[in-house]
């Protein structure tokens, strides 16, 4: 989950989000330093002593400052286009979880093998244990294996919704009438937190998803399944 | 329901139905509906010429890991009242 007064992403749980980190880093390197250039061009603009009037023609210099963005354009297109054709890929999922929009929490449903159907409500305040975080933890969290490449169809059963896992570089929207499939393999265990990203009334704010990421061998043993 | 024993699914050989190169776009809404359709069609059929329906299983544990069941429930009920709008 992320820290009170975190500016940064956070660590990433899949593959493709270690991409997404790699690739914001380096589009906000790139920015950093035509920033700084555009800061320091103005700063000696500002300063100098120098006048002249008269300059016209600057051919050479106009064809670098054309020829010079196109390919910095094409430095942070060519990274992003193989990061969304590598979230577009064909893998084989072992697992599909079905997550549905309500107004306001979100139902699970693990259909490949039997037939549980869980809620998941945010804790109310009151409800909340010490060390319980306020607005993020859930009665029912999702239980998924480590290592395991997992299919997850969102939809939702009234408003728009959104299905977001920050750390696993996950955001669909929950459409009505529409089935979103998204793909992704956690790479390590542990508690995730996200929260619904598309407004959908008066608890928005208030329906966040927690996963709980175990390993396989664990997860095979049932521990989802009682309740 | 997947407590009935015809249709569970052969030990190991079943995890999560495959991917489907009839449906490679995000919406998998149509690869629900033509798996529950494909399922009843199959029944229809293979009652009407006296054969066994366990084939017809395959579409049966597709559509039921790919659809949600609250769908599932509302397509039955109007298969039951005769106001299904899909053709089986």
């Amino acid at each position: 989950m992320a820290h009170a007064a975190q500016v940064g992403l956070q660590d990433a749980t899949s593959p493709i989000m270690e991409e997404l980190i790699t690739f914001h880093d380096h589009a906000l390197m790139i920015i950093f330093l035509i920033c700084f250039l555009v800061l320091y061009a103005l700063f000696l603009t500002l300063t100098t002593k120098l006048t002249n009037t008269n300059i016209s023609d600057a051919q050479e210099m106009e064809t670098v400052w054309t020829i010079l963005p196109a390919i910095i354009l094409v430095l942070i297109a060519l990274p992003s286009l193989r990061i969304l054709y590598m979230t577009d890929e064909v893998n084989d999922p072992s697992l599909t979880i079905k997550s549905i929009g309500h107004q306001w929490y979100w139902t699970y449903e693990y259909t490949d093998y039997g037939g549980l159907i869980f809620n998941s409500y945010m804790l109310p305040p009151l409800f909340l244990e010490p060390g319980d975080l306020r607005l993020l933890d859930v009665d029912n969290r999702v239980v998924l294996p480590i290592e395991t490449p997992i299919r997850m169809m969102i939809t939702s059963q009234d408003v728009l919704h959104s299905w977001a896992v920050p750390t696993l570089g996950l955001k669909t929207d929950a459409i009505p009438g529409r089935l979103n499939q998204t793909t992704f393999t956690a790479t390590r265990p542990g508690v995730y937190y996200g929260q619904c990203s598309e407004i959908c009334g008066a608890n928005h704010s208030f329906m966040p998803i927690v996963l709980e990421l175990i390993p396989l061998k664990i997860f095979e043993m049932g521990p989802v399944f009682t309740l | 329901m997947l407590d009935v024993e015809a249709q569970e699914p052969p030990k190991g050989k079943w995890s999560t139905p495959p991917f489907d190169p009839r449906f490679p776009s995000q919406n998998q809404i149509r690869n629900c509906y033509q798996n529950f359709l494909d399922y009843h069609r199959c029944l229809k059929t293979r009652t009407r010429r006296g054969k066994s329906t366990q084939p017809c299983e395959y579409y049966f544990r597709v559509y039921h890991s790919l659809c949600p069941i609250s769908w599932v429930e509302s397509w039955n009920e109007q298969i039951k009242n005769g106001i299904f709008a899909g053709k089986i």
